[in-house]
């Protein structure tokens, strides 16, 4: 089924109130200044005479009640930098001012003096001592994954195929900026705006402010979209806010101009991946030796994370006794790199996908038929040790998936089209992918998250979380599960947005793990609310739950029927978070996408003619949405490819704007085929599985393995601009 | 070097039609028609995405034509006919634009949604059977981060369905 968007019509009239539709009374701007350099010593900050400063206020380091750190996994990063900065554009000073051009021009009007260190910005390059900023080798994060005995089949391995893959950064370009409004509510700091994780940012305030979680309020705004930028970012822009608000005394409202928001906040990490297979002579793959490497920028912040879904990621979904997968997040004198969709996945996928046809061009096998031989089947063991059993038949879906691309006729006419046509050269490529989903290993069991169920008076019912609607369509889809569990019309679920003053923290919106976790927490909740309206006839649906609940308030008048649910490790999922061995997810999406491409080498631009986008991610809730996320993901995936570009100067965003960082336009795109296979999971609500992230690590392979079989290349590095395609084929010649 | 007291600020009058309304507006003569809509009329259903010119979420129609909000000044605008998001739907209810972006899904954020449908109601005025190579042309200055643009796609051609007078023989 396909519930219309409960936030449709709002979203649709302009009635939706993002946090710059807000006005609040007696408001002031913030805005911040940052570091002019990527590394130094702050010796001093000079304020222009020019301006009268007595209007406005001015917020820095000194002027944190608490502990100077924006709160994450580690507390590296300052909220103010206080005598070094680590990065260009890092905040050292906060200012507001009632009135915008004012404020403007005060941030115009001051200059942070700073003694210049020696910046790194090459995460590939060995740092020189005095470049080390992190421990001992500037090593934010480690990892190892290790099976069999990887060393002694490369020792006699006939066949050793090896391949360096490298990814580009990523900017997210919501199309709405960060922003947040802070203001005091009698004891309690209320901050509200645009963010993913409203508990994230209570965590990060209850640390800078040194104050119990009570005297703090965080509320979700609408989003203007997210897709990971708006997961740890937020707290900055609301610890700033709120040490404004508490200073002046008043509200406070920052809200970044697009410039500032792509320079500054965080982007997807840059990825260096080495390969190296021992394969047989039919193209079994024997032995895997994967040398991941991340740029993680300035600070930790979320690369141990983001790391770590990359190295299980790394080996793909192939069967293989015998694997090390090594992996390092290291510093950069970059801004912190960050979440963005796939999460480290898109990265290591890219590599092994890649490196697959590159190992079939080597034996001359075609790339679909080396993928047949080593497609994981059910009852093989990842890297992990972790089983296949989601009982999906993964060498039936590449092949639906190639039959629904037309793969072998294309061949055909492709290889007689290129002999032919002067300047156009087709090709087609193709990607076999997985993606975990929820929290990794034994993260959703930290997590714990909680949801509340309410049964009301007037017989409908409530739902309580901190999972935000970013645009994938959370308030509907929890309405969905719940409406479908009790047989009650959807639209009669009321959804509450999230404030940390009235729901439970059912965790993050990320992951891919709303409709599936907190989904499942949903329909059990609404399962043991049927429970208690039991009389003895069964667990009243439909009509006669809400006559149930509407006699269960008329007998017991004033009560709150609530309903918790906690997340429960499934019995038999272990996970050893030293050694990286046992089931790191609970369960996985499955797919197979497949590109054709039209290469012109007068303009070297890379046409994307069709996509088919073929998946398994349990049974899918509402259509609509789902295609959403698929067709969303694809274009934001084929836009990390081709066209986005991440231009470094001093270790930030260069190009941050829109007029030269290109995001697709509606002309960019080919259609996206979006198909479908639904095999029901125990995982989460009704069977359903994970599906925001899965859709971005396919484009970039698939896309990317068609270029190199429409040109006969092997090219190994993204984004393939045009000018780095002609710079490709002029060094070939 | 500026002094701020050396400028002082004077609101302009000027007189034009929003949502077929005629209204006089007072704002500082230097604001745009975008920040003119948002903070002097309240009208917060038009968003600003990079106020440059560059991600087509401000439009807005101005006679009829969409034009990028952030790039007209509020004094150009004197006697002209603008209409935002605020004013698409009719007496009979949504707009058929806002009912097929509603259940095609075309509208995920909503952030760029009001830049969307007013550039497809004015393409829908002069052409209400776009092929898609037309809507593509169309459809480009407004961008999208949400859905791939395909499923705006089908809204605007679904729209179209009703708006020739197709809908009920369907």
């Amino acid at each position: 089924m396909s519930l219309d968007r409960v936030d449709g019509l709002d979203k649709l009239s302009g009635k939706s109130a993002f946090v710059d539709d807000l006005t609040v009374p007696g408001c002031l701007f913030g805005g911040t200044i940052r570091s002019p350099v990527a590394r130094g010593r702050i010796r001093k900050i000079h304020f222009s005479t020019a301006v009268d400063w007595s209007d406005f206020v001015i917020v820095d380091h000194r002027d944190i009640p608490g502990s100077n750190e924006v709160a994450l996994i580690e507390s590296d990063q300052p909220a103010l930098a206080s005598t070094n900065v680590r990065h260009l554009h890092e905040p050292v000073l906060l200012l507001a001012h009632s009135k915008l051009h004012r404020l403007r021009e005060g941030l115009r009007s001051i200059r942070v003096e700073i003694e210049a260190a020696p910046p790194l910005f090459d995460v590939e390059a060995q740092p020189t001592k005095e470049m080390l900023q992190h421990g001992s080798d500037n090593v934010f994060k480690r990892i190892d994954i290790r099976k069999g005995d990887p060393a002694s089949v490369f020792a006699k391995a006939s066949r050793v195929i090896e391949g360096t893959y490298r990814t580009g950064s990523q900017e997210h370009v919501y199309l709405e900026t960060q922003g947040m409004i802070a203001h005091q509510e009698g004891e309690t700091l209320v901050v509200r705006g645009s963010m993913q994780c409203p508990y994230y940012i209570l965590d990060a305030l209850t640390i800078a402010f040194d104050r119990p979680k009570e005297r703090f309020r965080v509320i979700q705004c609408p989003l203007g979209g997210g897709f990971g930028g708006k997961e740890e970012y937020p707290s900055v822009v609301a610890i700033h806010a709120a040490l404004l608000a508490e200073k002046a005394g008043r509200p406070v409202k920052i809200i970044y101009d697009r410039q500032e928001d792509m320079a500054v906040t965080t982007k997807r990490h840059p990825s260096r991946v080495r390969h190296r297979t021992a394969v047989d002579d039919d193209g079994i793959i024997l032995a895997m030796e994967i040398d991941i490497l991340f740029d993680g920028g300035a600070y930790v912040t979320l690369s141990p994370v983001v790391l770590s879904r990359g190295t299980l990621h790394a080996t793909g979904p192939y069967r293989c006794d015998h694997v090390h997968v090594h992996g390092e997040a290291k510093l950069t004198n970059s801004p912190p790199y960050g979440a963005f969709r796939g999460f480290g996945a898109p990265q290591t996928l890219f590599a092994i996908e890649r490196h697959m046809d590159v190992i079939a061009r080597d034996l001359g096998l075609d790339p679909g038929e080396l993928r047949r031989r080593n497609l994981l089947c059910q009852g093989d063991t990842l890297a992990t040790g972790q089983k296949v059993q989601d009982g999906v038949d993964l060498t039936a879906l590449l092949a639906r998936g190639e039959e629904l691309a037309g793969v072998s006729l294309a061949t055909q006419e492709y290889a007689a089209f290129n002999r032919s046509h002067p300047y156009l050269r087709r090709g087609v490529g193709r990607a076999t992918f997985y993606h975990g989903a929820g929290f990794t290993g034994s993260g959703e069991t930290h997590l714990a998250s909680e949801v509340w169920v309410e049964g009301l008076a007037d017989g409908r019912v409530r739902l309580l979380t901190a999972q935000t609607d970013m645009g994938q369509g959370t308030m509907t889809i929890l309405a969905q599960i719940a409406g479908e569990t009790l047989s009650v019309d959807p639209r009669s679920i009321e959804v509450v947005t999230p404030d940390t003053s009235l729901v439970p923290n059912s965790g993050p919106t990320v992951a891919s793990r709303t409709a599936m976790v907190v989904g499942k927490l949903i329909e059990d909740g609404c399962r043991e609310l049927q429970r208690i309206l039991d009389s003895g006839s069964g667990p009243p649906s439909g009509k006669d739950f809400q006559n149930a609940l509407e006699l269960h308030h008329r007998e017991n008048p004033g009560d709150l029927l609530r309903v918790s649910r906690s997340y429960q490790t499934p019995p038999g999922q272990n996970w050893d978070e030293v050694s990286y061995q046992g089931d790191a997810y609970a369960c996985y999406s499955w797919a197979a996408h497949l590109a054709h491409v039209e290469v012109d080498l007068r303009t070297f631009q890379v046409r994307v003619t069709d996509y088919v986008a073929l998946q398994e991610v349990g049974r899918v809730l509402n259509e609509v949405l789902a295609r959403g996320q698929i067709q969303g993901g694809v274009a934001q995936g084929l836009g990390w490819t081709l066209l986005e570009e991440v231009i470094l100067e001093n270790g930030a965003m260069k190009n941050h704007q829109m007029m030269n960082y290109i995001i697709p336009g509606s002309g960019d795109l080919s259609p996206i085929r979006v198909f479908f296979e639904e095999i029901p999971s125990p995982s989460g609500p009704g069977g359903a599985k994970g599906i925001g992230e899965l859709p971005l690590d396919g484009p970039a392979p698939a896309i990317i393995n068609a270029v190199c079989h429409a040109l006969s290349a092997s090219i190994r590095e993204i984004p393939l601009t045009p000018e780095v395609l002609m710079e490709f084929l002029g060094g070939k010649e | 070097m500026t002094t701020p007291q050396a400028t002082v600020r004077r609101k302009v009058q000027r007189t034009f039609t929003v949502n077929g309304d005629v209204e006089e507006v007072s704002f500082l003569p230097h604001k745009t028609l975008l920040e003119v809509l948002r903070e002097d009329m309240h009208l917060t259903g038009t968003k600003h995405g990079c106020e440059l010119g560059e991600c087509g979420t401000c439009t807005v129609l101005m006679n009829g034509e969409p034009v990028l909000s952030c790039l007209v000044l509020g004094l150009a605008c004197e006697g002209a006919d603008i209409e935002t998001v605020e004013g698409m739907a009719g007496p009979d209810g949504p707009h058929p634009l806002q009912k097929t972006f509603a259940s095609i899904g075309a509208a995920q954020c909503g952030y760029c949604t009001p830049g969307f449908l007013l550039t497809a109601k004015a393409l829908v005025e002069w052409n209400s059977n776009p092929d898609r190579e037309t809507l593509k042309e169309e459809l480009s200055g407004v961008l999208c981060r949400c859905t791939g643009y395909l499923q705006i796609f089908q809204a605007v051609e679904e729209a179209c369905v009703e708006i020739r007078g197709e809908g009920e023989t369907k």
